[in-house]
């Protein structure tokens, strides 16, 4: 395995709620390497959006504990200037899942990739914290104008928009959600990043559109040997894109594996229930999975998923479970994991 | 009454049919006035008891469609015959009778309850415009509603944002239940919804149709839940149905190029097919331009001249119609 770009370790995040602090995260790990699509898959209110959010170190009221080590510098102690200025937006980048929402509706899109260019060009240096507040405002040089039109015009041709020079010219609203999300993904890639998180950047989009962005997706992270920490609740989408997949059920990773194995061979019983409810073609029954996904203020101790488990033991409630390998890069955190044979 | 094609033959069995369904709104971009034909030109029969599915993607007019069949929204041209008459073109007040035996299930179920109301009075409602009963017997008939959709008597004294998305689901089924329909259009009915929760919503829905003996109108855009759920499958695009057929033969034998396509882009499980596979590019056109000839052939990959003119919909087995001039030819 080639060393990790991304280390998560031991990652906890609180927020605070009028019932005393949720434990959105409860010691999470996980590891991206280079040039690796790892899908961070799991039901809602499982932590996967949070986890995106901490590497990225905009939690707002959330506090974090354990280490979030980037090229093994540990992004939650470094000092926050440097993060704005070399990892948010720069080396680590971010696809939403609803492109409508972080794009402005007022602007048009060559204007908000411009600005972008302004404050993320990978070559220049940083601007002081008052001209990136007026930057929006800012009307730059003829030469600064023709070569921020022309690098928009090149990041939308390498995320293969139809007539790029067109989509330049238009407000968001007048794109279409496929479209909208190829800007994003353009945004996204032109700090020339090391690591992109999407969040279920196909979710809002129709299947045939979702191939496109699929295929686009994987065509960018062969071609520049980016990592991609690619959250889904799509089992499907995770199978055709991520090359490892980390299950998490309520703010607890419960097991990694390599996709094949992972679908193949689940050792963790949740994720097996979890396969087991989805629907698929030679299947006529489903079972869903009894039970509702716990609270995060005052969570089950031990596994979280212990109360809904029919493997469970006293010992499931009081310990979590620590990570055990079962086979080549498959991890799972369970005491009493399925037998591969069953 | 003007249709295109030989009518389609009537099974002895059918619920409801539309027969040349249009729904055209008017809407205006900028400046400039232009027709949206939602749906257009939808010949469509629903079975007694029917598991039927209709897919397509988002603004493909599926939605319009259910909407227009239970007479939520208005027909432009055509006929909806029901038990015998055509309703298509009735006052409101004749609506309201009928709309007791055909019934919507929204997409958002939360945001289609009252916030302000407990459940058990949005679920008594329907009775109190519809039936004549005592308030004793109405709230028996919420309660033995409640149960078949898997609730208990006491989710009835709670507010909709008490309860978890699949539960409001289930009231949003509950709802329509209480007044026993004969057709039942579920406009998306699991999604958003965690797989785990999905499946519990679809194993629920298959026991209700058994027990009332319902027709489903399933409008979705997942193939997987429709390919378990229904028994015929009728795909959209741009207004029109381009194929229709029993699920199995669907899956098994999609002969329209978009079917062919729309299956191949959804993702599997456990597979990797879709990213390494070539697929259609492009989006779906905008619905308020005006069309002549096969909707789809700006997308196509075996369109031709003849795609020029509009393809009907026909037969290419028992059962199975395409609206393709490139369909398989059976002898």
């Amino acid at each position: 395995m080639t060393t990790a770009l991304l280390e998560v370790e031991n990652l906890s995040v609180r927020y605070p709620t009028a019932r005393g602090p949720a434990e959105v995260l409860d010691a999470v790990s996980l590891a991206v390497g280079a040039g690796e699509v790892v899908g961070l898959v799991g039901e809602s209110g499982c932590g996967k959006s949070t986890l995106a959010r901490a590497v990225l170190g905009i939690l707002g009221q959330g506090q974090a504990s354990g280490a979030i080590r980037f090229k093994g510098e540990d992004l939650l102690t470094m000092a926050p200037g440097r993060v704005r200025r070399e990892i948010r937006g720069r080396a680590i980048t971010f696809v939403p899942q609803d492109p409508f929402g972080s794009l402005h509706p007022l602007f048009r899109v060559g204007r908000q990739i411009a600005n972008l260019l302004a404050w993320k060009a990978p070559s220049t240096k940083p601007p002081s914290p008052l001209a990136e507040l007026l930057a929006p405002l800012h009307r730059a040089s003829r030469t600064t104008r023709r070569a921020a039109h022309d690098a928009s015009l090149e990041a939308l041709r390498d995320v293969q928009i139809p007539n790029p020079a067109q989509v330049l010219d238009k407000l968001p609203g007048e794109l279409s959600g496929g479209q909208r999300q190829r800007v994003t993904i353009a945004m996204a890639i032109l700090p020339r990043p090391q690591l992109i998180l999407a969040d279920e950047p196909t979710t809002a989009l129709d299947v045939t559109i979702q191939a496109q962005v699929l295929r686009l997706l994987q065509r960018l992270v062969r071609d520049r040997g980016l990592s991609l920490l690619f959250t889904t609740h799509d089992l499907g989408v995770a199978s055709e894109i991520c090359d490892r997949i980390v299950v998490m059920y309520a703010g607890q990773d419960v097991e990694v594996a390599p996709t094949r194995a992972f679908f193949a061979t689940p050792r963790h019983p949740y994720t097996a229930k979890l396969l087991r409810s989805l629907p698929g073609e030679d299947k006529t029954e489903l079972r869903g999975i009894p039970g509702a996904i716990p609270s995060l203020v005052r969570p089950p101790g031990g596994c979280r998923f212990h109360p809904r488990c029919e493997r469970s033991t006293a010992r499931c409630a009081i310990e979590r479970p620590p990570p055990r390998v079962v086979g080549a890069g498959h991890v799972v955190r369970c005491h009493h994991a399925l037998d591969t044979s069953a | 009454m003007n249709i295109g094609i030989a009518p389609l033959r009537q099974a002895a069995d059918t619920l409801l049919s539309a027969r040349n369904l249009k729904v055209h709104f008017s809407v205006r971009h900028s400046n400039n006035k232009a027709t949206l034909r939602a749906v257009d030109g939808v010949n469509l029969d629903i079975r007694e008891g029917e598991m039927l599915g209709l897919v397509g993607e988002s603004g493909c007019g599926k939605s319009t469609l259910g909407k227009t069949l239970v007479g939520l929204v208005r027909a432009t041209a055509g006929s909806i015959v029901f038990k015998g008459t055509d309703v298509a073109g009735q006052s409101a007040g004749a609506w309201r009778r009928l709309r007791r035996s055909l019934q919507y299930v929204y997409q958002d179920a939360g945001a289609s309850l009252d916030p302000r109301w407990i459940v058990g009075r949005s679920l008594e409602e329907p009775l109190v415009i519809h039936a004549n009963l005592p308030p004793a017997e109405r709230k028996r008939q919420v309660q033995e509603t409640l149960r078949a959709v898997g609730l208990r008597d006491e989710h009835a004294l709670l507010y909709p944002h008490e309860l978890s998305g699949g539960q409001q689901r289930r009231i949003g089924l509950a709802r329509v239940l209480t007044l026993r329909p004969r057709l039942v259009v579920l406009d998306e009915p699991t999604s958003g919804l965690d797989v785990s929760v999905q499946a519990t919503i679809l194993m629920q829905l298959r026991e209700l149709r058994t027990t009332y003996n319902l027709a489903m109108l399933f409008i979705s855009h997942d193939l997987s839940v429709v390919r378990m759920m229904c028994d015929r499958v009728a795909v959209m695009y741009l207004g029109r149905i381009v194929e229709e057929a029993p699920t199995e033969e669907l899956f098994k034998r999609p002969s329209h190029p978009y079917t062919r396509a729309l299956l191949a882009a959804v993702p599997r499980p456990g597979e990797r097919h879709v990213v390494d596979a070539p697929s259609l590019d492009g989006e779906p056109p905008d619905p308020s331009a005006s069309y002549d000839g096969c909707r789809f052939r700006s997308r196509c990959p075996v369109a031709g001249s003849d795609c020029q003119a509009e393809p009907d919909l026909l037969e290419v087995t028992a059962h199975h119609r395409v609206a393709c001039h490139r369909r398989p030819v059976h002898a």
